[in-house]
């Protein structure tokens, strides 16, 4: 299949590209930007015309839910949604029912996923059995069997030692460890930010410091042991305080930010709307403004999805009873386009942290479009607006504190191995609803 | 009925539709309910102490959450309107076989009720019920986690009233477990909405919740400074399970700084009077000759109770 991407706007920003640029794909690669290659014709050519062509998103976290959670969410529904949402790579965390901790899961989620012909799947591999902070997983069986980091999710070590030593086992091989900064005890039995809210409400409170405590400690242990280590979910300004003086100090660190945290606030609970039930919680606006512009200078190197689809009973609960999560793979990228709108910065910066900055953090080449690399494309209208009902989602999981919004930026075509994985069912643009499939 | 979005207790003309908190509530509709409760103190001191505003009615009182007290209180109450109450105490039968709260209410829903009485263990609760139920149906908040205890803090301003007449020239201090009393919380928002122009909350910083100066009071971690000159000085219950953590060392010590004695009700104005939302721990929150003194209104509190309840109920639901 030769694919012709006429008349767009491709913005590349791992390669400083911002322009009308035409792409031809032939056989899942990317074989001419900008210049029609020597004798070539295509079978297949989409009007990009007043569209952004740029590299398929790659999105740190997404919880697909299988094996264990199948009631909230499957495979097949959530591949859906990630094209749909123009993400054509993801990580997933381990924090299935079993967790991903032996290499067999790990093989299976990979096959299954490979045959539905949706997203590029990464998995993170659990840090220790069964999550249960105690013993170190076979790291190195895992990476074998295709992860690409090692997480403990949200779980908790037994102590530090367990913590300290598996930073120590997987620097032995270079692995990233992903790392909730969480401290468990601090933040026992929270179910919101210590703050206003939290005091108004009455509601259990996650205090800062026990993202700052956990922090310190990591960081720590992440300097002593030389271990290449991810923050996932940065939630504070101190946090991004912290983690700024640490790369200054050259300490092999990154982190992300969940999408939702750059927009929304402890505020937004209003009556205990249990869609803003998250972890970490929705803290100041002073954090989200700090977290903002870590994002714009680079301490915070990605945005994430953190999506998490939540079913209806864990969530029509009493705020603090609600499962914390949101969905978010059809989000992540109208909600990045929107923070760099607020703050004043170029399209391609919110691009970047969606597609290079991700990949860079992920460790894999993805996120770029070049002449040679895989033709994962992400294509979208940047002026066209949609609300955001369930019957838009397609995620299993309707659980976002989005509902009712409308949304400025929606993918219209996504292309992973150059073939076409999603685009409109009606071409019209502008159209009301937002008729489109999956091919 | 179309509520109000931005308060979902109040409805498109700016009624009481469900009672929820009391934060956000006009004063005009909190001095509604304490006019209303004052015209019922004298309907409980008939011969027949029963009215017929809420005849036909069905009260539900839905405790997902052991109560003797209130749930009496809001019983009278309802039986005072002539309403038919059904009491259900959802901790020992549905909840424990898995049903979740929302199912519970619909399938009561279904019963014909006309009114919710909720007391639930997590904050917010009853906001998630006023959400789901049919728009007839009207929810009052009997206690929700540590949020809000609307009724309480409205029987209790109805207190201060009966004894101070004006709220506008009050002192009023609020001593001990301020975390996690959903009392407090509903007392401090009832006074400012009437005016009151100073409240302090007294009590350990691990009793006080973050930012509390947010809510407009003042913070006194020394009993002494705090209750200088106060007018009324309103207690809260320490529960016993506060004491084993390490939110406090023991109920001696905290009885010594924070328990209400003579000797530190002296540091208040004569007239004083002490409030306490029950049930009291005499000997470490407050002594028993300041409980029982001439100075403590705190069964003329539980009377008040049911003329409030009876206001609240005969407001949303009568005709």
């Amino acid at each position: 299949m030769k694919i012709h991407i006429k008349g767009g706007r491709l913005i590349d920003p791992k390669h400083g590209v911002d322009a009308a640029r035409d792409v031809y794909i032939t056989a899942g690669r990317v074989v001419g930007i900008g210049e029609l290659p020597n004798g070539w014709s295509a079978n297949r050519t989409i009007d990009a015309t007043g569209m952004v062509v740029c590299p398929g998103l790659v999105d740190l976290a997404a919880r697909l839910r299988e094996p264990g959670f199948e009631y909230k969410a499957t495979l097949d529904s959530e591949m859906e949604a990630a094209v749909a949402g123009g993400v054509t790579s993801l990580a997933c965390p381990p924090d299935t029912d079993p967790p991903l901790d032996e290499p067999g899961l790990v093989e299976m989620l990979k096959y299954r996923t490979k045959s539905l012909n949706g997203a590029r799947v990464y998995p993170i591999g659990a840090l220790t059995e069964r999550l249960q902070g105690k013993r170190l997983t076979e790291m190195a069986e895992l990476r074998d069997a295709g992860c690409v980091a090692f997480s403990q999710a949200d779980a908790p070590f037994a102590d530090n030692q367990v913590l300290f030593l598996a930073l120590q086992y997987a620097s032995t091989f270079g692995f990233a460890v992903w790392l909730r900064a969480l401290d468990q005890a601090l933040g026992r039995n929270g179910v919101a930010h210590d703050g206003q809210v939290a005091t108004r409400l009455g509601l259990p409170a996650i205090p800062v410091c026990a993202e700052t405590a956990a922090l310190s400690i990591i960081l720590l242990l992440a300097r002593e042991t030389g271990a290449r280590v991810h923050l996932a979910r940065i939630s504070s300004a101190e946090g991004v305080d912290m983690i700024r003086r640490a790369k200054a100090d050259g300490i092999k660190v990154t982190c992300d930010v969940a999408v939702h945290h750059a927009h929304l606030s402890e505020m937004d609970i209003g009556y205990f709307d249990p869609n803003c039930r998250v972890m970490p919680p929705f803290r100041s606006q002073r954090d989200r403004t700090a977290l903002r512009l870590g994002l714009a200078d680079g301490t915070i190197d990605a945005l994430c999805s953190d999506h998490t689809p939540v079913d209806d009973d864990a969530k029509q609960l009493p705020f603090g009873e609600a499962e914390p999560g949101v969905t978010g793979l059809e989000l992540l990228l109208p909600l990045s386009l929107k923070w760099a709108a607020e703050s004043d910065l170029p399209l391609s910066t919110a691009i970047s942290r969606i597609t290079c900055d991700a990949a860079r953090v992920l460790g894999i080449d993805a996120g770029h479009l070049a002449v040679g690399s895989a033709a994962d494309v992400c294509i979208f209208d940047p002026e066209r607006h949609w609300r955001v009902e369930p019957a838009a989602l397609k995620s299993q999981g309707k659980n976002t504190p989005y509902l009712g919004y409308e949304m400025v930026g929606r993918v219209c075509y996504t292309l992973i191995d150059g073939q076409v994985v999603f685009e409109p069912a009606n071409t019209r643009r502008h159209a009301n609803g937002d008729a489109a499939r999956r091919v | 009925m179309w509520l109000d979005p931005s308060n979902p207790q109040l409805n498109k003309n700016g009624e009481l539709h469900h009672l929820l908190s009391l934060e956000g509530l006009p004063a005009a509709i909190l001095r509604q309910i304490l006019d209303t409760a004052q015209s019922f103190v004298g309907v409980t001191q008939r011969e027949v102490k029963k009215v017929p505003l809420l005849r036909g009615k069905a009260v539900f009182n839905l405790f997902f959450e052991p109560s003797t007290r209130t749930r009496t209180t809001f019983e009278i109450a309802a039986k005072r309107l002539s309403a038919d109450v059904i009491n259900l105490a959802i901790n020992i039968s549905s909840q424990t076989k898995g049903e979740t709260v929302l199912d519970t209410v619909a399938n009561l829903s279904a019963m014909q009720a006309d009114m919710f009485i909720v007391r639930h263990a997590s904050s917010g609760a009853p906001y998630l019920i006023a959400k789901h139920v049919a728009p007839e149906i009207h929810v009052i908040n009997a206690g929700d986690g540590r949020h809000a205890h609307p009724t309480q803090g409205l029987l209790d301003v109805f207190t201060i009233r009966h004894y101070k007449r004006d709220f506008s020239n009050l002192r009023v201090a609020i001593v001990g477990d301020i975390l996690h009393s959903r009392v407090a919380r509903s007392h401090i928002h009832a006074l400012a909405i009437l005016g009151v122009p100073e409240i302090r909350v007294i009590g350990p910083k691990t009793l006080l919740p973050t930012n509390v100066e947010g809510l407009g009071v003042h913070v006194y971690h020394d009993m002494r400074q705090g209750l200088k000159d106060v007018d009324v000085v309103m207690m809260l219950r320490l529960q016993n399970e506060r004491m084993q953590g390490a939110l406090l060392a023991s109920a001696q010590e905290f009885f010594k700084y924070y328990g209400l004695t003579e000797e530190k009700l002296a540091l208040a104005k004569p007239d004083a009077i002490v409030l306490h939302p029950g049930p009291m721990n005499r000997g470490v929150e407050i002594d028993s000759n300041v409980a029982d003194g001439k100075q403590s209104v705190i069964l003329p509190q539980v009377t008040f109770g049911i003329a409030i309840r009876m206001a609240v109920m005969s407001i949303l639901g009568g005709n």
